[in-house]
């Protein structure tokens, strides 16, 4: 597992993440910069994602979904706002509709990531600034949902 | 507010549809056991073990009503986005130990 830690801000509704990769920074760039590295990662195993567009640039258009067990599609749309290869990468992520539109186009969580080497690691910040409470919500839900699982996963494996 | 080892408690209160139900269910107004009960299609005794969980994380309390006991929500909305946050803050763990795991497997 990285080295990570985080700080959390109530009133403000951010979160800071940080995490240290035992690798140079361009790969750890890669990870985002590849669609195909970043849907290995960005969905829980039982939510994979699908990158469809990927503009990878700035103003660039990200259209993507979550396909649940049962087959039940989440979209999501991601605009692009700033890409300083391989050192800072800025975004603003919302729920999407069936045609990839916004559902609504100011619920929208702004995420800023950034890299940078330290010693022979990379440290990887990520800082989410969400816009209310309930879209909070819909985001952190989908850890808890993973939560279960691997919890209902663990006692599976026991019996 | 969400400090270090009760995280893991109310993390794992959480990680349940039903008792994030009956969580929503008593933040306004409490409600007995057996009121609970009604909604779900499992057993008063398992209700009641979900809300046994639900009280070690100090997400909810009990009252003596007579012969019954009312569930009353703990959560305060900061309280709720610190909950919310840490919750959020695990989806990113995830994300970091299958970031860790790619860059082994590609190197």
């Amino acid at each position: 597992m990285p080295v990570v830690s985080s700080v959390k801000n109530v009133e403000a509704l951010t979160m800071t993440f940080v995490a240290e990769f035992e690798a140079a920074v361009d790969r750890v760039w890669q990870v985002w910069a590849d669609p195909r590295k970043l849907e290995r990662w960005w969905g829980p195993p039982t939510w994979p994602a699908t990158f469809e567009t990927y503009e990878f640039k700035p103003g660039g258009r990200v259209h993507y979904y979550m396909t649940g067990p049962d087959g039940t599609r989440s979209r999501g749309w991601w605009t692009i706002t700033a890409v300083e290869a391989p050192h800072r990468l800025e975004f603003d992520d919302g729920f999407a509709d069936e045609n990839f539109e916004p559902v609504d186009p100011k619920d929208t969580t702004h995420g800023v990531v950034t890299f940078e080497q330290v010693g022979d690691r990379t440290r990887m910040t990520t800082v989410s600034t969400f816009t209310s409470a309930e879209q909070l919500e819909r985001m952190a839900e989908m850890g808890m949902e993973e939560g279960m699982r691997s919890a209902q996963d663990q006692i599976d494996a026991l019996l | 507010m969400v400090v270090g080892q009760d995280a893991d408690l109310v993390f794992h209160a959480l990680a349940d549809a039903t008792r994030r139900d009956i969580l929503t269910r008593v933040i306004h107004s409490g409600q007995s056991v057996s009121e609970l009960a009604r909604h779900y299609p499992m057993s008063f005794a398992a209700v009641q073990k979900h809300v046994a969980v639900l009280e070690r994380a100090a997400l909810v309390t009990k009252t003596r009503r007579g012969r019954e006991q009312i569930v009353h929500g703990e959560v305060t909305a900061l309280r709720r986005v610190a909950l919310l946050l840490d919750a959020y803050e695990e989806v990113w763990r995830r994300r970091a130990g299958r970031i860790a795991d790619i860059l082994d497997e590609d190197e």
